[in-house]
């Protein structure tokens, strides 16, 4: 790497270079990016191996700001469709994935192995991406789904979702919340979520609402490789050692009882489908059932035939409702962006 | 640095998309301002990728000029792309360094495709030793995905020894869009860019 000779000061790359369509106040920005012209280099330019690339000014910007992840994108929410009942919507699709996310998201350093440490990790970002857009989408709907924040308060509107709402404001399914297992809980859990969220994202790509068409058909192609991974995994620890039988079965027992609720239709989802925005969980129940059926007679091994966790009154994770999992999982999630609610990171 | 107005489409129909979004820029020869713009835009290279420029990667939709300023639009490659924050920034300084004030916005439709990598960054790919990807799946239209219980089967070669006796690692490599392989002739292991 060469460096050309300049005694002039090091150009400053913070705040006052950030989009001006979208400006950020000094002090935004957590560090100063690395100065490229300076003659030690930085801990960047390992990174940076290529020699077209090295010495790039417009490539210093490794500090990022909070952006809108919907910026740019049109959304207005159709005239006859109600636009509470359209961030409810985003909020179950979106905690789903939130809530999968964070679960998988702690397999990190913790896998079998080195492969699938990345695979789960992989999964845990596109989930997490997927929220991101569905929080941002339920916000824009309904501004007033946001919790409220200090004034000055940084934090946008999907984090301030994530991170400021009580178990019993999240609507994911319980599925999605039960603290992690061993290898095979994870597996097990994935595959029927993954089955459930790929029918019913495949579905979504022709909601009248233009954003989450959009962020449906991006998803299928993402779910599409988690769905093919913990059913291949199902198969292979089914049909593997007697241990990893063993535990594939003993996962399959444990969590049979939540996986009903997926299914489910809530009040929200069904008005949503009648508007032709969402779509009615129950619609995909047979397709689930015929991939899960694959799955299971691929792995030998037999459909549980227990009965539904049954909810509280009528309420399941869709109203709220939830195990004390999701509190305890919460609490370790939200602790950093509570305690510091117009921390700029 | 060298930058190149969209030309003609290289690959696969998946392409026309975004090409028909390039058509409405002018043909750099011109000289005009807007061809300039496209120009400067798709010379920043991914964050992840930087053998690839983001025109190369298929995620830069276009640019147009808005009330004196510049307006850049990219994909993002997966839901989760962690770069794209990174992609907004440099595009914004390398556009503010050339004098020009710019803003990003992201199109999440039609959903980006490994199919709009070009020709180019195809070859830049595999001249830094990853695997390009293949002719991106097609869902039927309407229809349920299929379940895909067996080894993923792609017809690849090693991108430095050239040899096609490949194993699949993992469908999940270190950045979203890359599965891992081991060539068996030469030993290395390395990325595939997947199909999506």
């Amino acid at each position: 790497m060469s460096t050309p000779p300049d005694s002039s000061p090091p150009p400053l790359r913070s705040s006052d270079e950030q989009s001006v369509g979208d400006p950020v106040p000094d002090g935004l920005m957590s560090h100063s990016a690395p100065d490229p012209s300076r003659v030690e280099g930085s801990v960047y330019d390992g990174l940076l191996e290529h020699h077209d690339v090295v010495g790039d000014d417009a490539r210093w910007a490794f500090g990022t700001a909070f952006e809108d992840p919907l910026a740019g994108v049109d959304t207005t929410v159709p005239d006859d469709v109600d636009a509470s009942a359209l961030a409810a919507y985003c909020l179950m699709l979106g905690d789903d994935a939130l809530v999968l996310s964070h679960r998988l998201s702690e397999w990190c350093s913790r896998a079998p192995d080195l492969e699938d440490d990345i695979a789960l990790a992989n999964i845990a970002l596109d989930l997490l991406g997927q929220a991101r857009l569905l929080l941002a989408r339920a916000a824009a709907a309904d501004p007033s789904v946001v919790p409220p924040l200090p004034e000055g308060s940084p934090v946008p509107a999907e984090d301030a979702l994530a991170f400021f709402r009580d178990a019993g404001e999240l609507r994911n399914v319980r599925l999605a919340e039960v603290a992690n297992g061993d290898f095979a809980h994870t597996v097990v859990r994935l595959l029927v979520l993954a089955t459930v969220r790929l029918a019913v994202l495949g579905r979504l790509v022709g909601s009248r609402d233009p954003v989450l068409a959009a962020i449906a058909a991006k998803g299928v192609k993402e779910v599409t490789y988690h769905r093919d991974y913990a059913g291949r995994w199902f198969v292979t620890l089914a049909q593997g050692t007697e241990e990893s039988r063993r535990r594939l079965l003993a996962a399959v027992a444990e969590l049979w009882p939540l996986c009903e609720e997926p299914l489910q239709v809530h009040e929200t989802e069904r008005a949503m489908a009648r508007a032709g925005v969402g779509v009615d969980p129950g619609e995909v129940r047979d397709e689930v059932d015929a991939v899960l059926g694959q799955v299971l007679a691929a792995g030998g091994v037999d459909r549980p035939d227990v009965a539904a966790l049954a909810g509280v009154g009528g309420r399941t994770g869709r109203h709220g409702l939830h195990t004390e999992a999701l509190s305890r999982m919460l609490a370790e999630m939200q602790v950093v962006a509570r305690a510091h609610p117009t921390g700029r990171w | 640095m060298t930058a190149t107005a969209p030309s003609s489409p290289s690959t696969g129909s998946g392409q026309a998309r975004i090409w028909d979004l390039a058509s409405s820029v002018p043909d750099p020869s011109t000289g005009s301002g807007q061809a300039r713009i496209w120009d400067l835009a798709s010379s920043v290279p991914d964050p992840e990728m930087p053998m690839l420029t983001l025109a190369d990667l298929g995620v830069l939709r276009g640019v147009r000029e808005h009330d004196g300023q510049v307006v850049v639009t990219i994909t993002p490659t997966y839901s989760g792309c962690p770069a794209l924050a990174t992609m907004r920034d440099d595009l914004v300084h390398r556009l503010r360094d050339a004098g020009y004030a710019a803003r990003v916005e992201v199109a999440l439709s039609p959903a980006w495709s490994s199919d709009w990598i070009t020709e180019r960054g195809r070859r830049a790919l595999r001249d830094h030793g990853l695997s390009a990807p293949g002719p991106a799946p097609r869902a039927p239209a309407g229809g349920p995905v299929a379940l895909d219980l067996g080894p993923t089967r792609r017809r690849l070669s090693c991108p430095r020894c050239e040899a096609a006796d490949v194993a699949l690692v993992s469908e999940f490599g270190p950045t979203a869009c890359t599965a891992i392989y081991r060539c068996r002739s030469c030993l290395e292991p390395f990325e595939h860019v997947k199909e999506i």
